[in-house]
């Protein structure tokens, strides 16, 4: 190989070499920042596509253009009445001033969240202690629907105890994000644009006595179911015993009418026909009697002038 | 080149060996390496979507369309990159529980960030587990790709924020019982609202509850509810049935002396009205020769009556003083 040949190669390879690194692609996700010994040049550019730079000297930063999320930790902190609770956030962010963000953070996501960290926690911290624990976990003024164990059992979850709520959920995030997003834009050029409770807990102690009231409620309950079991059982054994009393009282009341009115009935019957000869009447009862009250054991003496043996001691004449 | 390695003369008989070779097939060898870079460039500029899927396409980063399924080609060497969407399929994510697939090891740092998923506040200050799935469906690929670091994960935190807003929203016993339904209804409500103000590109097809339950140190007495109903209902059962052993079993013995009592006052008039009839018809007769009649039966009787008894005295009308004289016996036997 000559020494030309050498030379044109090496003279090709400069241009390829040069033409490569002054262009550069911008993806659809992404904006970038030229700077120039560190120094930024121009506006950001987010047109996505082929771009050119003076290369060696000029270096492409790139930052995200697109939907960033921010997920805090768990943070343990007191409601206005002093529960305890824990409250874990979620932002949702993304880089609308590169140049401010790039000068805030050094363009390090690291750095942007824990900086979001420190702007949205206190805000979270502040917001809660302002407001009662109903205000951070409902959102509406609804009416819960009672059950049939509530009805029955417990009073205290009636619609007299359910405490009016004023904020709600949405309206304290919406307070947050207010004071947070101003802070954001302002010290990372970051445009927040909605912020929401992702969960809201008890703390240990506090959960563990919840706890406790949640079962002590359970057991009222079941307490009352068990009371009522009872209740019912006498009441049926109370109906028990008045149905049969009943049910008794009138069988025995309806044979009584019956047999009642039967001997009247047979007794007028009687009364009728004997009535027709009361003499014959008389005359066949005794003789009827004297027919049951004698028999092979008695003594009968008989007095000759009875009428019975007159035939026998008087002569026929 | 040719000043490379002058170490020994082997090693120099060989080079220029190669170096000869390398002359005598200059050619072939080139030819050889366009025909293997037209091939790759082929290959690499090949690519397939899937039915269920679509390809975005980008140029240099920027997005110039859409492939739909079957085979396509690109601009190879990095000019022109494709991205395959899955925007047919049905996505689905679990909350407050792992749907394990085999061989995976469930360890507890898992389990417990499943647990604190699914542990949230009710509207009256209790604590619910819930645990529930969302199914997606990614509606807009460019959304998905340029718009979002990560929706998957943006949405994970949109649906255990709406979730909890709706179950706070709600009583431990709507929760339990009977606001299960509602409750879907409205977390999906919500969870669309906030995937269309956030402009996620999904479309949220279903928010379904799974398994629901009190925290497990309360379960105990809530299944102590459940069993304290059973014992209600047990109690009032077993008081029916003393009732029914006994009622049914008086109705029937008040019928039967009801029906006993109407025997006897049928028997009682038919007997009396049988008596009457009798005497009647004796009467008639009596009328007719009432004298003879009442000798007839005077004699008839007295007949059967004397007929009977073994001692029969005949006292003279003028004795006197008789008794002491039979000197009965106590009883009437002598």
């Amino acid at each position: 190989m000559s020494a030309r040949t050498t030379l044109l190669v090496a003279l090709a390879a400069a241009v390829v070499f040069t033409g490569l690194s002054s262009a550069y692609v911008v993806n659809e996700m992404d904006q970038v920042i030229i700077t120039q010994f560190g120094k930024p040049i121009g506006e950001p550019i987010a047109d996505a596509g082929l771009h050119f730079r003076i290369p060696l000297i000029q270096k492409v930063n790139r930052f995200d253009k697109r939907w960033l999320e921010w997920d805090g930790e768990p943070d343990e902190m007191p409601t206005r009445e002093k529960t305890l609770i824990f409250v874990d956030t979620y932002a949702r962010w993304r880089i609308a001033d590169p140049l401010k963000f790039f000068t805030a953070t050094n363009g390090i996501d690291g750095i942007a969240q824990s900086r979001l960290d420190g702007i949205i926690d206190p805000e979270t911290r502040n917001v809660v202690a302002r407001h009662d624990l109903i205000e951070v976990v409902r959102s509406s003024d609804r009416t819960f629907e009672l059950n049939l164990d509530a009805q029955q059992f417990d009073s205290s979850l009636g619609q007299t105890a359910q405490p009016s709520i004023t904020a709600g959920r949405d309206a304290l995030a919406q307070l947050i994000l207010q004071d947070a997003a101003e802070k954001a834009r302002q010290q990372l050029g970051i445009e927040l644009k909605d912020l929401q409770f992702q969960r809201v807990n008890y703390t240990g102690t506090v959960q563990t006595k919840v706890y406790d009231r949640m079962i002590s409620e359970r057991k009222r309950i079941a307490e009352g179911y068990r009371s009522e079991g009872e209740g019912k059982r006498a009441e049926i054994l109370g109906r028990k015993e008045l149905d049969l009393k009943k049910i008794e009282s009138d069988a025995y009341r309806e044979v009584q009418t019956i047999r009642g009115k039967a001997d009247a009935d047979a007794t007028a019957i009687y009364a009728r026909a004997y009535n027709l000869e009361p003499e014959l009447y008389r005359m066949l009862k005794s003789l009827e009697s004297y027919e049951q009250s004698f028999d092979e054991d008695s003594w009968i003496i008989l007095s000759t002038d009875s009428d019975y043996l007159k035939p026998m001691v008087e002569v026929p004449r | 080149m040719s000043s490379f390695d002058p170490f020994s003369d082997a090693y120099r008989r060989q080079a220029s060996d190669l170096k000869k070779a390398v002359q005598r097939h200059r050619r072939r060898l080139i030819n050889l390496a366009i025909i293997g870079l037209v091939l790759f460039g082929a290959w690499s500029s090949y690519y397939q979507v899937e039915p269920e899927e679509l390809g975005v396409v980008l140029r240099f980063g920027r997005h110039i369309g859409n492939s739909e399924p079957g085979p396509h080609f690109k601009i190879p060497f990095g000019v022109d990159r494709v991205t395959k969407v899955p925007v047919g399929r049905q996505l689905q994510q679990e909350f407050g529980f792992r749907t394990t697939m085999g061989g995976v090891r469930s360890d507890f740092e898992r389990d417990s960030r499943a647990t604190d998923e699914a542990t949230m506040l009710t509207g009256d200050r209790n604590v619910a587990i819930v645990e529930w799935i969302v199914q997606y469906r990614i509606a807009s690929p460019e959304k998905y790709l340029f718009k979002f670091r990560s929706v998957e994960k943006t949405l994970r935190l949109m649906a255990e924020a709406t979730m909890r807003s709706v179950v706070g929203d709600h009583s431990i016993d709507e929760v339990l019982t009977t606001g299960r339904e509602s409750i879907e209804q409205l977390a999906r409500t919500k969870l669309i609202e906030l995937s269309e103000f956030y402009d996620t590109g999904l479309s949220i097809e279903l928010v379904n509850l799974k398994n629901v339950n009190v925290p497990p140190p309360v379960q105990p007495a809530l299944r102590e509810v459940e069993e304290a109903k059973q014992e209600r209902e047990r109690m009032i059962n077993e008081a029916w049935s003393e009732y029914n052993k006994v009622i049914p079993r008086a109705t029937g013995l008040a019928e039967q002396a009801k029906e006993n009592a109407r025997g006897y006052a049928v028997e009682r008039v038919n007997r009396a009205k049988g008596d009457a009839e009798l005497f009647s018809a004796l009467v008639a007769e009596y009328r007719k020769a009432t004298t003879v009649t009442r000798t007839r039966l005077y004699l008839e009787s007295m007949t059967r009556v004397l007929g009977k008894a073994k001692h029969k005295v005949l006292v003279d009308a003028k004795t006197q003083g008789l008794v002491p004289l039979l000197n009965l016996p106590q009883g009437g036997k002598p």
